[in-house]
């Protein structure tokens, strides 16, 4: 391979037989298109998941008994049971028996349904860590529950679940790569194939370090916002 | 103004109002005083139903608060309340933290809200930090923009809940200062205080509480100057 050589990475092709490295560099925009994939996937779990999460979080924080028990029963059975055994059983289980279900749309639902789960328990985390005081004081100016959480309380537990939310974001696009298992054409799926064909382990490093580009902008964008939001 | 009729509460095992009656008369400022755990500032706290009483009756300007009917929120937008920990908001500046209740409660327009703001900003001589958030500001800052917080929505009542006690020694007098201003304007106060400089010069009346009832009430003068109770002379006696 004459590039190669020409950069000095010629030892390369000694290490890897049958220049395996070529097999990225052949597969490479087959491989973003996968990463598109699992951004979008992410992103539409992510928005449901945040969705859940915040009626999770709430219902495990209200007098309403039924609401508690469903939240909690909810967030019980997520957080208790392996993602991958969730994806297998909605795909093959429950979905087909409320619609003609697809792999993309199950997966979707599958994560959306995790990821709910474990935010609802930062969510919650986040409204408990703001000081009682403040509800009190909200209530004390005639503010009804409703608008001390809008207008006091919510706000401040953003803030706070910030850095939790950002992890659960990280997490989750990680995860994504479960719902290979079920044939949605993302990143780890196209990962898969192109190795069965080749057996080039080279293709791991590519997926490696797709995950890694996107899990690093996750948490820089984190970051800014976090700075953003600080009041000092 | 506020009669409070035979009030009881109990915290678990704790029963720490044993009967409370107690009335406040427009304009009067009423200072409470008494030893921890006397259950002034569960009555204080029940006055705006921070608490809820488990017995007796509230009323506001003859509006039974404890009548499962009552709008409470109606009622508290009629309260102002001063917290010990001055309680506010942190993700809001100064400005917004008083503007935001008359803005998102009573329907104010964002302009008259902060006028209104900014003349209690004076009033408490803190126009100067308008716009910055209350982590810059100090303990008696902080206080005197929770009491022009609370003022904001223009209350027929104050409640102030050991206003002082978190406070450097060094600036209990200007939250002081604040708060005779508005007695001197003819608030109707109710103060739980353990200045018992402030509730003897400012103070119209002052209740003694001890073990969740009400021991001795009087004027400032035969309270401390002539206590007939011996618990009100005992607990003077360590205070001042």
């Amino acid at each position: 391979m004459p590039g190669l050589e020409l950069f000095g990475l010629g030892f390369l092709d000694s290490i890897t037989s049958q220049y395996g490295y070529r097999v990225v560099t052949n597969n490479i925009g087959y491989f973003l298109g996968g990463a598109w994939y699992t951004v979008f996937i992410t992103a539409i779990s992510l928005a449901i998941g945040m969705v859940l999460g915040l009626f999770a979080g709430l219902g495990k924080l209200t007098s309403n008994k039924f609401l508690y028990y469903l939240s909690t029963a909810y967030i019980d059975f997520f957080r208790g049971t392996p993602l991958f055994v969730q994806i297998f059983l909605l795909y093959f289980g429950v979905l087909p028996m409320i619609y003609d279900n697809d792999p993309v749309s199950s997966a979707i639902i599958a994560l959306g349904l995790n990821s709910g789960a474990y935010i609802g328990e930062i969510v919650r985390a986040g409204i408990q860590a703001v000081d009682v005081g403040q509800m009190e004081a909200a209530r004390s100016l005639g503010m009804n529950h409703r608008q001390a959480m809008t207008y006091v309380i919510l706000p401040q537990a953003f803030k706070i679940v910030i850095p939790p939310l950002i992890n659960e974001f990280i997490a989750l696009l990680k995860d994504s790569s479960l719902v290979s298992a079920i044939s949605v054409a993302e990143l780890m799926h196209r990962g898969d194939l192109v190795f069965a064909n080749t057996y080039q382990a080279w293709v791991f490093g590519a997926v490696a370090v797709i995950y890694f580009i996107m899990t690093k902008t996750i948490s820089v964008i984190g970051d800014h916002v976090e700075r953003r939001l600080a009041t000092d | 103004m506020i009669r409070v009729v035979n009030l009881h509460k109990s915290f678990g095992h704790l029963h720490v109002l044993r009967g409370v009656n107690f009335s406040v008369a427009p304009s009067e400022v009423v200072c409470v005083i008494g030893p921890s755990g006397s259950g002034k500032s569960t009555l204080l706290r029940c006055i705006n139903q921070l608490e809820k009483a488990d017995s007796g009756h509230i009323y506001i300007d003859n509006e039974e608060l404890t009548h499962p009917k009552t709008d409470i929120n109606k009622i508290r937008q009629q309260v102002g309340m001063v917290f010990q920990l001055f309680n506010l908001f942190p993700h809001k500046t100064t400005l917004e933290n008083i503007t935001l209740a008359p803005i998102k409660i009573k329907g104010v327009d964002k302009a008259a809200a902060e006028e209104l703001a900014m003349e209690l900003l004076r009033k408490v001589g803190l126009t100067d930090k308008a716009h910055v958030y209350p982590n810059k500001l100090s303990g008696g800052q902080k206080q005197r923009v929770a009491i022009a917080r609370a003022l904001a929505m223009q209350p027929k009542v104050m409640l102030f809940d050991e206003p002082t006690s978190a406070l450097d020694p060094e600036m209990v007098g200007e939250v002081l200062a604040v708060m005779q201003d508005l007695a001197v304007e003819g608030m109707t106060m109710v103060v739980v205080t353990h200045e018992m400089g402030f509730a003897r010069e400012v103070g119209d009346r002052v209740v003694f509480m001890d073990e969740g009832v009400i021991m001795e009430e009087g004027t400032p003068e035969e309270i401390f100057n002539n206590p007939r109770n011996p618990r009100t002379r005992s607990f003077l006696s360590k205070v001042l």
